[in-house]
């Protein structure tokens, strides 16, 4: 059975890896909108927004490759609602293929797509002066976070996928997480928000994850945040995980 | 008794909220037979398909296929079945080899570009199996729906509605590939709404009404249900559909089908 899973996710993931081929316009259009925040910022508002010693385009990064997931898995869910809704879903339901293997296709197929659109992102970045000490360490602590992070964000993008009516319920869920990273650590420190934003921005998952990244790639140590932001990633990605198999399930019985 | 392939369904219940769509439905199908039910729309004819495919639970009664009860040998049920749904269900995006590989993968086969290949050819598709399934016409799909249902030769089959929404042309086209699998001793379960269609392929009729099965039984038993013949004399006119074939140069051997 284990050996079935495996085989039939390999399949399907190679499946939804060429649907992205033969559409990078969405990996584009995944990297589009966190590339334009980053130019915005950095040129327009940046100069007014003091951040320290620091450069605002070192700064800004961290929550611009979270806004970059956030808005990479209405692709997902995108991807997963063509399926339900075409046909496609049921066809594979009725043949003898291991039960999770088809949202760990699609799930492992956004891990790849939002990687690669967090690479271009970082490119553009580095493009604009963005400059770390991170050794491949550090780097590959961030990538574990990242990696968290989308498999969290992905698990629970898998909800609407099967449950959604329409292609806007399926894209309307991720605006709320698109906007989050607005209210934390991401854009400007807390320290000037009044004290009830204060505490929402201080208290939410983004602050403690782009505060760990910030951290990583100054090549500081990260202390107990890095601590908080994992438990995060990983709690969220607990609970998603379980509501979106408990989806599945009611969906396929 | 049903011999290993065959379908035997017994008191089946099924109902959405209060809405009760099947209301105790008894029906065997035997082993290599072509078996249609008839129905009007929303008579619960995909429901019994979906629930002999282990996609719904039913409320009540038993299904078996193949001799595997539906609900608690779902698996093995998996094994010898196969469904074209009332949908073409196809990957837009892959070409249309590409359809046919992928299933074969996931149905373990051992040579998947092989079979694809043979598929290709024998539904006529080899022209059109490098393009997008997105660009292909409603014939086209639907053919390819079905090639892809026949991978694995499974022992049963459920067509549901396969030929709604299709062109006269393609509609001739599934009939002979329909005959051709019985010919091969498939177990057939064809849905339909269309009088002509049971009459043409099916070995027997069951007509689901209102929950249940009302009539089952082969065309000729069907018809003593109804009184004697009685014997008129009609100028034979061609149907709107002989003269469409006819002026778009269908070939003769399928023209003969139509009546």
């Amino acid at each position: 059975m284990t050996t079935h899973v495996v085989h039939d996710t390999d399949v399907l993931l190679r499946r939804s890896l060429r649907h992205i081929l033969r559409s990078p316009d969405t990996i584009i259009t995944t990297a589009v909108t966190p590339i334009a925040m980053l130019l915005l910022f950095v040129y327009v508002f940046g100069s007014a927004i003091d951040v320290g010693s620091d450069s605002y385009v070192n700064y800004l990064l961290p929550g611009i490759l979270l806004i970059t997931v956030a808005s990479g898995i209405a692709y997902t869910a995108f991807r997963l609602f063509t399926d339900v809704s075409g046909g496609v879903f049921e066809r594979f339901q009725s043949m003898p293929i291991a039960r999770p293997a088809f949202l760990w296709g699609h799930v492992l197929t956004s891990v790849v797509a939002n990687l690669t659109s967090l690479v271009i992102v970082v490119i553009v970045a580095l493009l604009m002066g963005f400059r770390t000490g991170a050794g491949v360490l550090a780097w590959l602590a961030v990538l574990g976070i990242m990696v968290l992070f989308t498999l969290a964000l992905t698990w629970l993008a898998v909800i609407p996928g099967l449950t959604a009516k329409s292609v806007d319920g399926v894209s309307g869920f991720s605006y709320p997480l698109i906007f989050l990273p607005f209210v934390s650590s991401a854009f400007v420190p807390t320290e000037g928000m009044p004290a009830p934003v204060r505490w929402f921005a201080e208290h939410q998952p983004v602050t403690p994850i782009v505060n760990t990244i910030r951290d990583l790639f100054a090549g500081q140590p990260v202390g107990g945040e890095g601590v908080i932001a994992v438990a995060w990633c990983v709690g969220l990605l607990l609970v998603a995980y379980a509501l979106a198999m408990r989806t599945y399930r009611r969906k396929i019985t | 008794m049903t011999t290993p392939a065959g379908i035997e369904i017994v008191g089946l219940t099924k109902a959405y909220g209060d809405h009760a769509v099947l209301e105790g439905v008894d029906l065997v199908v035997s082993a290599g037979t072509i078996h249609a039910l008839l129905g009007s729309n929303g008579a619960g004819k995909t429901t019994v398909v979906k629930i002999l495919s282990t996609l719904l639970r039913p409320d009540g009664g038993s299904a078996a296929v193949a001799g595997h009860d539906v609900v608690t040998a779902a698996a093995r049920v998996r094994e010898s079945i196969s469904l074209t749904g009332q949908f073409a269900a196809v990957d837009e995006i892959l070409t249309g080899r590409e359809n046919l590989v992928l299933i074969a993968e996931l149905r373990r086969i051992a040579d998947p570009g092989g079979v694809a290949d043979a598929l290709l050819t024998r539904f006529d598709l080899t022209g059109v199996a490098g393009q997008r399934v997105a660009t292909y016409s409603g014939g086209l799909r639907r053919r390819l729906d079905i090639a892809m249902s026949l991978i694995g030769e499974p022992p049963v089959l459920f067509l549901d509605e396969p030929t709604t929404g299709l062109d006269p042309q393609s509609r001739l086209e599934v009939w002979k590939t329909v005959r051709e699998l019985a010919g091969h001793g498939t177990t057939v379960l064809l849905t339909t709404q269309y009088l002509d269609e049971a009459e043409q392929l099916a070995d027997r009729i069951a007509v689901l009404h209102d929950g249940r099965i009302i009539a089952d039984g082969t065309l000729a038993e069907l018809k003593q249900l109804l009184p004697p013949t009685t014997v008129e004399y009609v100028e034979k006119q061609p149907s709107l559909e002989d003269i469409f074939l006819a002026i778009v140069g269908h070939d003769g051997a399928a023209t003969k089908e139509t009546r």
